[in-house]
């Protein structure tokens, strides 16, 4: 399986993102720049934090129309594995990938800690290896993570189950609706959330309760791809 | 030609400076300040005479790129 990092002009979570894929799944991975006009050799993507174009106008508002976007329009159609983390999750929802916006922390504090969440819907291709409800530990660092979207929107979400993660408990750091810690879109196959997956892979760390969503994607890919694949 | 751009947000979502800033100003003994919300101003130069186009290339950019239109508003002004 192969994994493409994507990599914006103020990104800094890149080399994380890299690492991660690495160290829990061992797969083959590559950085890619934003000026990058094909995608077609990667099976999952992964649109890392950071600063892209410095925030300017909005977060995720520039990077929305970088030229590796429209790749990952392609992939996303393609039924390809789209995971945005922080400032790739506001990318994916400035492009129009995923539904609702990430506005300003209602507290106005850039927000860094590690956070109780929930696993909302275990039946994704990045969340297979959870439980049900299960409760995680896994880091925040944003200060626009408040995710918004208007009733109807969060109507059709949970219809069709796309909250994947929340806050757990009384723990919303930001003022998400429904304590929402993160999303999928309607065929599941994009996911982005606040909460820093690839920085929790190690109990150096803090947490390894991270390794599960890449080993959740490498799964669902070799199902998907008949389970002869070793490696 | 020259479009002053005001993006603005919506009045149902929560704008968390504009309260801190309301807050602020409550402070400061501005007790009859009753709500503040905070926009962002642009003003944009065209190289255009051409009114009508100006007015569809500013909405086309304002819907594309300066305002998110799931939590903000705009409006924009030509002159010259």
């Amino acid at each position: 399986m192969k994994f493409a990092v994507l990599v914006f002009p103020g990104s800094n979570c890149d080399i994380d993102c890299y690492k991660a894929v690495e160290d829990t799944i061992g797969q083959e991975v590559d950085y890619v720049w934003h000026t990058a006009t094909d995608l077609s050799a990667y099976d999952a993507i992964l649109v890392p934090g950071g600063f892209s174009y410095g925030d300017y106008l909005r977060c995720g508002a520039i990077a929305q129309f970088a030229s590796v976007m429209n790749e990952v329009k392609k992939a996303a159609e393609a039924g390809k594995y789209i995971l945005g983390i922080c400032n790739g999750f506001q990318i994916l929802t400035e492009a129009g990938l995923l539904p609702g916006a990430l506005i300003r922390n209602n507290g106005l504090k850039f927000v860094c800690q590690q956070e109780r969440l929930e696993v909302a819907n275990n039946k994704t291709a990045f969340t297979n290896q959870y439980s049900q409800g299960e409760l995680i530990t896994i880091p925040i660092a944003h200060g626009e993570g408040n995710y918004f979207c208007d009733d109807a929107t969060l109507a059709e979400l949970k219809a069709n189950n796309q909250i994947v993660f929340r806050y757990a408990g009384d723990t919303n750091p930001n003022g998400s609706v429904e304590n929402i810690a993160g999303i999928s879109n309607k065929a599941g196959n994009v996911v982005g959330m606040m909460p820093h997956p690839e920085r929790a892979v190690d109990q150096l760390l803090g947490s390894e309760d991270g390794k599960r969503m890449f080993t959740s994607i490498l799964n669902a890919w070799r199902e998907q791809h008949g389970a002869a694949v070793n490696g | 030609m020259k479009a002053t751009v005001y993006v603005t947000i919506k009045q149902n979502v929560l704008d968390p400076q504009g309260t801190a800033v309301q807050g602020a100003l409550h402070t400061l003994g501005f007790s009859e300040v009753e709500k503040v919300r905070i926009g962002k101003y642009l003003e944009v130069e065209l190289d255009t005479n051409d009114r009508a186009e100006a007015e569809t290339r500013v909405k086309a950019m304002c819907e594309k790129l300066f305002a998110n239109t799931v939590v903000e508003d705009y409006r924009f002004e030509l002159e010259g």
